[in-house]
C-alpha cells in the first residue's frame, strides 16, 4: 500500500469515528422524542417502531395531569430568578476581579473555586429548615436561592474571563472624554460584553432548570419540573415519564444551541 | 480610583457566598455532631449501623471508579477528534456538548426508554429475532444490569463536561510543539502520550474534580432506572431527610459525601499538580 492510501484508510477511520460518536450522543435523545411523540398505547405497546407516529396524545395527557403545568411554571419562575441573581450578584464581582489588584483578590478566588469541591445540592438539607423560621419554606424565591448558590461561581469566572478579553484602554479613552465611570461601563464596555452576558445568564437557567435534588427537598406545594417528576417516579404511567423527560430535554438543546459559541469562554477559564 | 470600588463589587457575591454556602455547610456539619441538642456521635453510629450503609458506599465508590476513568477515556478521544476537524467542527462539537445541558433525571428517563420492558432495547432484540418475548431488564434481581444502565446512562450524560474542558486546554498548547515532535519523526500516539497529555494537566485536573464531585452526587439517574433497588448515598440522604424523617442521619450521610469530595480534590490536585511556571 502506498503511503496516500493508508492516509486515506486513516482518514475514513477517523470519519466513521466522529459519526459513531454523534450517533451516540444523538439516538437516545431520538428514542425519548419518539415515545413523547407517540400515543399512550404506543408507548406502552411492544414491540415499538423506531419512528414516531406524531399523535400528540401523550404530550397532552402530560400537560393536563394534574400539577404539571403548575411545576412547568414554577420551574420557569425559579430559573428567571436564578438567572437574575447570579448574573446581578456574580457580573460585577467578576468584573472586580478583571479590572483591579487589591488585596483580598485571591480569598475571594478561593473562595469561589472552592465551591467546586463541594456537592453543593446538599446546602438544601440546613436550608430547609432554616427557610422554614424565616417564612422561605416551599417557595420559588427560596429555592432560586439555593441554585444560585450553583450558578453564582459559573457566573463569576465566566464573567471574568469576558472582562478580562476587553482592553482597559476603551474604558480610559471614554473617561477621558468626559464619561464617568458607570457611563463608560454601560457605553463602552457593556455593548461588547452582553453577548458573553447573555450566554453566562442561559447557562444559570439551565443550571436551575435542570437540579433536582434541591428541588425537591425544598419544595412541597410549589414543586418545579424535575421535583414533580422525581417524587411521581414510582407512581407514573410511561407516558407521563417520557413525555417530562422531553420536556426536560427539549429547551435543553435550544439553549446549548444558543450558548454554542461560548462553550468554551465558559468552560476554558476554569482551567487558570 | 476609588479604592473601596473592587470591594463594593465583590460584596453581594461574597456575602451570598458566605449565608448559602460557608454558613449553611457549618449548620450541616453541626447537625450531624448533635443529637438532642447535645454534641454526640450518635448519628454517624445509626448511619453507619444501618444494614444499608455498606452497599450504598460501595455502589457509589464502585460506581465513580468505574465511571470516570471510562469517560476520561471517552473525553480525550473526542476531544482529540473535535482537535483534529476542520470542516463541521462547530456542528460536531454542538452535537458532542448537547448532553451538557441534559438534568440527571432527563437522562435517566431517556436510558428508562431503552432498557424499560417494551423499550428500544427489547424491540431491537426481538426485531433481530434474538428474544421472544421482551424481558425484565430492571427489575429487583438483576442489579447488575441496573448497574449497567446507569453506568451507560452516566458514560452518555456527563461526558460532554470533560470533553469541553479538554477540548478548551488542548486548544491553549502552542502548536509548535507537536509540529516540532513530527518533524522527528514522532508518531501521533507519541505526540500525544508526550506532549498533549503532559501540557493538558491543568485541563485534566479541573475536568476530574468536577467529574468526580459529580460522581458522588449521582442521584437521579439511579432513581430513574432502578428506583430503589440501587441505594446511593444521595438517594439515602433524601430517603432519611423525607421517609425516615431522621435529619441528624441525613446531615451524618452530608458530611460523608463532603468528607469524600473534599479528599478526592486534594487528591486530585496532588496527583496533577503542576507548577505555575510550567503552565502553558
Amino acid at each position: 500500500m502506498s503511503k496516500t492510501t493508508v492516509h486515506h484508510a486513516g482518514n475514513r477511520l477517523f470519519l466513521a469515528a466522529v459519526v459513531l460518536a454523534c450517533v451516540w450522543v444523538l439516538v437516545p435523545i431520538y428514542l425519548l422524542l419518539i415515545n413523547a411523540l407517540s400515543a399512550p398505547a404506543e408507548v406502552t405497546g411492544f414491540p415499538k417502531w423506531f419512528w414516531p407516529s406524531f399523535d400528540l396524545a401523550s404530550i397532552r395527557f402530560f400537560l393536563g395531569f394534574k400539577g404539571v403545568t403548575a411545576a412547568l411554571w414554577s420551574s420557569v419562575q425559579v430559573a428567571v430568578l436564578t438567572m437574575v441573581m447570579a448574573i446581578g450578584t456574580g457580573a460585577p464581582a467578576g468584573y472586580a476581579l478583571a479590572r483591579f489588584d487589591f488585596p483580598g483578590k485571591q480569598v475571594f478566588r478561593f473562595l469561589v473555586v472552592m465551591t467546586r469541591a463541594f456537592p453543593l445540592p446538599l446546602l438544601a438539607l440546613p436550608l430547609a429548615v432554616l427557610f422554614i423560621r424565616v417564612g422561605l419554606d416551599d417557595t420559588v424565591l427560596g429555592l432560586a436561592l439555593v441554585h444560585t448558590t450553583l450558578a453564582l461561581p459559573f457566573a463569576v469566572l465566566i464573567t471574568y474571563s469576558l472582562f478580562s478579553g476587553i482592553p482597559y484602554e476603551l474604558e480610559e479613552a471614554a473617561l477621558t472624554l468626559g464619561c464617568n465611570r458607570v457611563q463608560a461601563f454601560f457605553k463602552v464596555v457593556m455593548p461588547l460584553a452582553a453577548p458573553g452576558i447573555a450566554a453566562s445568564a442561559v447557562f444559570a437557567f439551565v443550571v436551575s432548570w435542570n437540579e433536582v435534588f434541591a428541588a425537591a427537598v425544598l419544595t412541597i406545594e410549589h414543586r418545579t419540573l424535575t421535583a414533580f417528576l422525581l417524587q411521581s417516579l414510582d407512581v407514573s404511567p410511561l407516558p407521563l415519564k417520557f413525555a417530562g423527560g422531553a420536556a426536560l430535554v427539549v429547551p435543553a438543546l435550544v439553549f446549548i444551541f444558543a450558548v454554542r459559541k461560548y462553550l468554551f469562554a465558559m468552560w476554558g477559564i476554569a482551567n487558570r | 480610583m476609588p479604592r473601596l470600588l473592587p470591594y463594593l463589587l465583590l460584596a453581594p457575591a461574597t456575602a451570598f457566598l458566605c449565608l448559602f454556602f460557608l454558613y449553611p455547610f457549618s449548620l450541616v456539619a453541626i447537625d450531624s455532631l448533635t443529637r438532642d441538642g447535645t454534641w454526640s456521635l450518635a448519628n454517624f453510629e445509626r448511619m453507619a449501623g444501618h444494614w444499608k450503609f455498606g452497599p450504598t458506599l460501595r455502589n457509589t465508590l464502585l460506581l465513580a471508579a468505574i465511571v470516570v476513568p471510562l469517560q476520561l477515556t471517552l473525553a480525550l478521544l473526542m476531544a482529540s477528534m473535535v482537535t483534529r476537524l476542520d470542516r463541521a467542527r462547530g456542528m460536531v462539537l454542538y452535537i458532542f456538548a448537547i448532553p451538557l445541558g441534559i438534568s440527571d433525571l432527563a437522562a435517566g428517563l431517556v436510558w428508562l426508554a431503552i432498557f424499560e420492558q417494551s423499550g428500544f432495547l427489547n424491540s431491537a432484540l426481538s426485531g433481530l429475532g434474538l428474544i421472544d418475548t421482551p424481558q425484565l431488564f430492571l427489575g429487583y434481581q438483576s442489579k447488575g444490569v441496573i448497574f449497567t444502565a446507569v453506568v451507560l446512562t452516566e458514560l452518555w450524560r456527563a461526558t460532554a463536561i470533560m470533553m469541553v474542558i479538554l477540548v478548551a486546554g488542548m486548544g491553549l498548547i502552542p502548536k509548535e510543539y507537536g509540529e516540532a515532535a513530527e518533524v522527528f519523526g514522532a508518531s501521533r500516539w507519541q505526540r500525544f502520550r508526550r506532549i498533549t497529555l503532559p501540557l493538558l494537566k491543568p485541563s485534566l485536573q479541573t475536568a476530574l474534580i468536577l467529574r468526580v464531585i459529580m460522581a458522588f452526587e449521582v442521584f437521579a439517574v439511579v432513581l430513574a432506572l432502578g428506583g430503589t433497588n440501587l441505594p446511593v448515598l444521595m438517594s439515602e440522604t433524601y430517603n432519611w431527610q423525607f421517609t425516615m424523617q431522621e435529619r441528624g442521619v441525613a446531615a451524618a450521610y452530608a458530611m460523608v459525601i463532603l468528607a469524600i469530595s473534599v479528599g478526592f480534590t486534594v487528591l486530585i490536585l496532588r496527583l496533577l499538580h503542576v507548577p505555575k511556571e510550567a503552565r502553558p
